[in-house]
């Protein structure tokens, strides 16, 4: 009885994000865009990979997907697996990322589904230095996250800068920079756009080849029932 | 071939059973609309079956491989993903079937006498479905799976004494864990499914014994001609046949317009928590079951009197089960002398559509947080709910109804 009445409580609570900003940028995600994908899929494997899996994903698959010559994945992709066959596994073993990162890192596989495109563009885009955290790093998407800025090379590190809004709480503002990287604004939009559009990709492979699909079943569906309209009607005419 | 025929109709009454439910069962002639959602029942039906039979080659009913199995199936095993997204999608397609169907019964009187028992058959096909749906969403072992599955089992310890030990027995373990698992898979695959095929056939049986119902609401047998075929009836085959493969078209392609270009539907079909494996320390911020158990869970919810004797917790459930149990009787508690909406007064249409609206209404707001004014919203639906039927006996007398024709019209 108490078990129902905490979780009738937990189910009746409203969703509260992990504080700062809830506004979440529009991304452009684009199945056909191939050269965007593959951008993506680099930045995924050398930026991403070494601590978070995507353990239900394989090179090869992603090697046929995306277009990318398979000797070009093993010898430049391939950092934790042997055979291009093999699942895309962090070589970081869990029990250590808890030690280190108080939380392993999640396995990214699906993220893109479970958080959605939106959100991961947002949250690649809005790492801040602070000094009072342990990684030196902090998110205005997601507050007191463990993960460092892994992309800070080419985005440069900067400050948040936050103002007190007409109820005296804390709201950020905006950024400043502190020290550039080796990208300009644009260019770092569009390298985590290409990132978000991997991971879109990677999340549901399926959407290869579901939306060309799709086109060819609703057309053969269309004639189908041009034909199935002409039986009905052809039998039905005697009825009054 | 006549030989062939002849030899298996002294054996097995192949010509007589052909003959009597699809050759020589006379339908009324004046089928809409609405009564496509019959024949797409059965197309559903079959097409979870199909569907499933394929998924449980490659599913692993353990807690500990489940989430990876689906995702194997969405990735690595050829057509795997249509295959998954035409039975999870699947699931609240029949449920919007199934809706229609009900809600054709409902505008056109199909329940009444003599039909009321294709209508309790209905309504236990209609519950199986509901239990087949439930169970099915755990196995995925996704985290909405596990807190769904966790707060509607934890419903049962409300009921007093017995309460925690057959939540106990339902779970098999103190918490949703491996052996609910296994013994949910057990119930989606065989269990359940075997007793829907049965119930479909007996709600078929049924209505083909003193037959349909149509728009008007009125008995074709009651006009025959010399050869004892009803005037307004047409042979099943062809004429609904031809006309039904008309609509399984159309149905498929709305059906597949989602699988292939929306089979999220936004995260009401697909929600974003279940692709996040099963996590017993991470409650996600919002549960909600999917929406077409979101009109009861709202009823669930929506008694919050503390005074009640056992408390609100006990009278919700109680509730929930009562607004399920209350369309049995549904048959009983209309005492209008016509069927159809068609002749109907206004006062009935008026409690029907308010009906509908606040069912509607209370879908949405098992969708939404229960606070503030959609406890309210959810109260008052509740009250709308329950007084459609229980009122019905009332107002059905007191409705003013127009003349109904001999013959179809």
């Amino acid at each position: 009885m108490k078990m129902l009445f905490l979780l009738l409580t937990v189910v009746s609570m409203p969703v509260f994000a992990a504080g700062g900003s809830l506004h979440l940028d529009d991304v452009d995600i684009d199945m056909s865009d191939t050269a965007s994908l593959q951008r993506g899929a680099g930045l995924f494997v050398n930026y991403c990979l070494s601590c978070h899996s995507a353990a239900y994903m394989r090179y090869q698959r992603m090697s046929e997907d995306l277009q990318i010559p398979k000797e070009v994945v093993e010898d430049n992709m391939m950092f934790t697996a042997d055979r291009i066959g093999g699942l895309m596994k962090s070589t970081m073993p869990a029990d250590d990322a808890k030690k280190w990162f108080g939380k392993a890192p999640p396995d990214l596989s699906l993220i893109a589904r479970s958080r959605g495109p939106e959100w991961i563009y947002t949250y690649m885009r809005s790492f801040y230095l602070d000094d009072n955290s342990p990684s030196g790093w902090n998110n205005v998407l997601f507050e007191k996250v463990a993960m460092p800025h892994v992309l800070y090379n080419l985005q440069g590190a900067r400050h948040a800068v936050f103002k007190k809004d007409e109820h005296g709480v804390e709201v950020f503002d905006h950024f400043e920079m502190v020290k550039p990287g080796s990208m300009n604004e644009d260019e770092f939009d569009s390298a985590v756009r290409d990132l978000t559009n991997f991971m879109v990709y990677l999340a549901e492979p399926a959407r290869m080849v579901r939306y060309k699909l799709g086109v060819y079943v609703l057309i053969f569906l269309a004639i189908f029932f041009v034909f199935a309209y002409l039986l009905k009607k052809e039998y039905w005419k005697d009825v009054h | 071939m006549e030989k062939i025929v002849a030899w298996i109709d002294d054996r097995f009454p192949m010509t007589k059973v052909w003959e009597e439910h699809m050759a020589k069962y006379y339908a009324p002639s004046n089928f809409n609309f609405w009564y496509y959602f019959g024949s797409l029942a059965i197309l559903m039906l079959v097409l979870q079956i199909v569907t499933g039979i394929f998924l449980t080659m490659h599913y692993k009913p353990d807690a500990e491989l489940a989430f990876a199995s689906v995702e194997y199936i969405m990735r690595d095993v050829p057509w795997g993903w249509l295959m998954r997204y035409l039975h999870a999608v699947g699931a609240s397609m029949f449920f919007i079937v199934v809706y229609l169907h009900m809600f054709r019964a409902l505008i056109y009187g199909s329940y009444r006498g003599p039909r009321e028992l294709i209508w309790i058959f209905g309504m236990v096909i209609f519950i199986a479905l509901m239990a087949e749906a439930f169970m099915g969403y755990l196995l995925p072992w996704g985290n909405m799976s596990f807190w769904g599955a966790q707060v509607i089992i934890s419903l049962f310890g409300a009921i007093p004494y017995v309460g925690d030990g057959l939540v106990e027995w339902l779970r098999g373990d103190f918490v949703i864990s491996d052996a609910t698992l296994n013994r949910f898979f057990a119930f989606h695959v065989i269990a359940v499914p075997l007793v829907l095929v049965i119930l479909v056939f007996l709600h078929i049986v049924a209505l083909h014994k003193v037959g349909s119902n149509n728009p008007d609401g009125i008995e074709i047998k009651k006009n025959k001609d010399e050869n004892g075929i009803p005037v307004d009836g047409v042979p099943f085959h062809p004429y609904y046949t031809v006309k039904d493969i008309v609509g399984v078209i159309v149905f498929l392609m709305v059906f597949s317009a989602i699988i292939f270009f929306a089979p999220e539907m936004g995260g009401w079909f697909l929600e974003k928590d279940n692709f996040t494996p099963a996590d017993p320390l991470t409650t996600p911020p919002h549960i909600v079951p999917l929406w077409y158990f979101t009109p009861y869970y709202s009823i669930l919810r929506a008694v919050t009197w503390e005074w009640l004797p056992g408390g609100a917790k006990l009278w919700g459930v109680i509730a929930m089960g009562a607004s399920l149990v209350v369309l049995f009787f549904l048959p009983w508690l209309d005492k209008s002398p016509v069927k159809s909406i068609r002749y109907r007064g206004g006062i009935f249409k008026a409690a029907l559509a308010i009906f509908i609206v606040a069912f509607i209404m209370l879908g949405w707001l098992g969708t939404q947080p229960a606070e503030g004014i959609n406890t309210i919203l959810a109260q008052i639906g509740l009250f709308i709910y329950f007084a459609f039927f229980l009122l019905m006996p009332i107002y059905t007398r007191l409705d003013k109804t127009k003349p109904v024709p001999e013959r179809l019209t």
